[in-house]
């Protein structure tokens, strides 16, 4: 038994004992779980898939005269950010397109450029075009600003991202004849792609199934910056079916996080366009588990062939809300090239990278090797499946 | 024998001439059509896998150059950027001649630009959109 006070001592001392979620595997094979909790202090997850409920929010600075962006209307590069707020804050979200973007009108959409594009590009330092108008008050007077700014020069930007990092998720196919543009990427007929997005064994909320240790305020590798989880993410789902090593079977639990996106890098995200469904943010996440016990040390060391999950027809089920899968697989057999479904060999995509997970892993072990990343205590826990926590569907109701 | 594939641009002035043919009919060729059309500026594009003796394969590339078209190897149309390509992988199963492969101990995803016949499929599909086409 450890605590995060003791191990954050290691750290301090740089006598800390840190392995990825990929590493441990290998050590608990070779000395078994009781030997490895003793030993290993911190085990690092990483991924780096799209994740669309992501986005940002910035204060730009008072203008000369004043304007009150709030009840107006703002674009960066012709993205249109939220502005419901006070003067000069906003809301960038990674799925916002310009006004002007063709959509799916000539279909698919190629859907070159948008919010997550943005968010890269002022992260990479590139100046952006601001356009803003406004209704004009006695103590807001102007109604029109344009100008260029720059990421260095705001006084707050701050990735908030309100669903990421999902535990677990579906593998999609399409039963149907004809081709599908999904956010699963572009799905052949007839079971001819199986698409898949999850590091597996390197996926943070995979290593700590039943979130011992991550919680609220637990601190993180974003977007190649320092983060923090927020809040459970939306759509949080603890109380779906588990198998017996913890492991959720369909998606389950999502994090919020937060972190100052002027630490951040470029190639930890990425703007990305989905081939007739829109575009999104890839983001870079790592979460690390300090082994308290031997207990969370076996979950850390959950292995790609013991997580499984669903296989879900995008073609009519999913975009219908039909429950039902067309069977269960594990990534091991996902990683492996192609899957049988339905009796048919089909080749697989993973849209999350395996080896961009694994390159985060590394990095947050290195900082925490350093010296330069103390683990926190978490404020308060996520919700837990016993606490009845769940994700439900929408009830319409006629507006009388 | 020897077997290559090939970009052929053909210059305005060629686009309604048969050139091709007289590959087979004068110099005992066999070729393979894996894309042909014409662009909007009206120049002709063809991507051929073409094959037989390699002195023929070579008076044959002769003849086309002769008449004014312009070849170029196929490996250097379709390009992937190695900066902007994140190694997810979701390209691999759409590429129809498995150009593609993700590799089972680094999980990165090679581009064998030999196996490539320029369909560009992956163009789109991509997320990031790492696969450039330079023709």
């Amino acid at each position: 038994m450890k605590t995060i006070k003791e191990i954050n001592e290691k750290i301090k001392k740089g006598q800390v004992v840190a392995v990825t979620a990929e590493e441990i595997i290998d050590i608990v094979e070779k000395k078994g779980t009781k030997k490895a909790a003793q030993e290993v202090d911190v085990v690092t997850t990483g991924t780096f898939g799209p994740m669309c409920s992501s986005g940002a929010y910035f204060n730009i600075g008072h203008s000369k005269p004043r304007i009150k962006l709030g009840g107006g209307t703002c674009k960066l590069n012709d993205v249109p950010a939220y502005c419901g707020f006070a003067a000069v804050d906003i809301y960038l979200g990674a799925a916002a397109i310009p006004d002007d973007d063709p959509r799916n009108k000539i279909f698919p959409g190629e859907f070159r450029y948008g919010g997550g594009h943005l968010i890269q590009e002022l992260v990479a330092g590139k100046d952006i075009r601001l356009e803003a108008t406004a209704y004009g008050t006695d103590c807001y007077p102007r109604k029109k600003l344009e100008t260029l700014v720059n990421l260095k020069d705001l006084n707050e930007a701050v990735l908030f991202n309100i669903r990421n990092c999902y535990q677990n998720y579906n593998v999609a196919v399409n039963l149907s004849d004809k081709i599908i543009y999904t956010y699963m990427g572009v799905l052949k007929p007839k079971l001819g792609n199986a698409n898949y997005c999850s590091a597996g064994q390197l996926s943070p909320l995979l290593k700590d199934p039943y979130y011992k240790t991550i919680g609220i305020g637990t601190k993180i590798f974003l977007g190649g910056g320092i983060g923090y989880v927020a809040w459970q993410g939306t759509q949080h789902n603890p109380g779906v079916k588990r198998k017996d090593n913890g492991v959720p079977q369909a998606p389950a639990g999502t994090l919020a996080v937060i972190g100052d996106l002027k630490q951040m890098k470029p190639e930890w995200l990425v703007g990305t366009s989905m081939l007739g469904y829109g575009v999104t943010l890839t983001v870079g996440i790592g979460v690390p588990i300090p082994i308290l016990d031997e207990e969370i040390l076996k979950f850390t060391a959950i292995k790609d062939e013991e997580i499984y999950t669903q296989i879900v027809d995008y073609g009519q089920a999913y975009p219908q809300m039909i429950p039902g899968s067309l069977g269960e697989i594990n990534y091991s057999q996902l990683n492996s090239g192609k899957i049988i479904v339905q009796g048919k060999e089909v080749p697989t995509g993973n849209l999350s990278s395996y080896s961009k997970a694994r390159e985060i892993a590394q990095e947050l072990k290195s900082w925490i090797k350093n010296g330069d990343f103390l683990l926190s205590e978490p404020v308060a826990p996520l919700p837990v499946a016993e606490s009845g926590y769940t994700f439900k569907p929408l009830k319409e109701r006629p507006i009388l | 024998m020897i077997s290559k594939r090939i970009v052929l641009h053909f210059p305005h002035r060629l686009v309604d001439q048969p050139i091709v043919c007289k590959l087979v009919k004068d110099y005992d060729l066999q070729f393979n059509i894996l894309k042909a059309y014409v662009t909007p500026q009206e120049e002709g594009l063809m991507v051929l896998e073409l094959s037989g003796e390699e002195e023929n394969f070579n008076k044959g590339i002769q003849y086309l150059t002769s008449c004014g078209v312009r070849i170029q190897p196929l490996s250097q149309d379709v390009i992937r950027n190695e900066v902007t390509c994140t190694d997810c992988g979701v390209c691999v199963p759409i590429c129809p001649t498995g150009a593609l492969v993700v590799d089972p101990i680094t999980r990165k995803v090679h581009f064998y630009d030999n196996k490539c016949i320029a369909c560009e499929l992956c163009v789109k599909v991509c997320p990031t959109r790492a696969m450039e086409v330079h023709f």
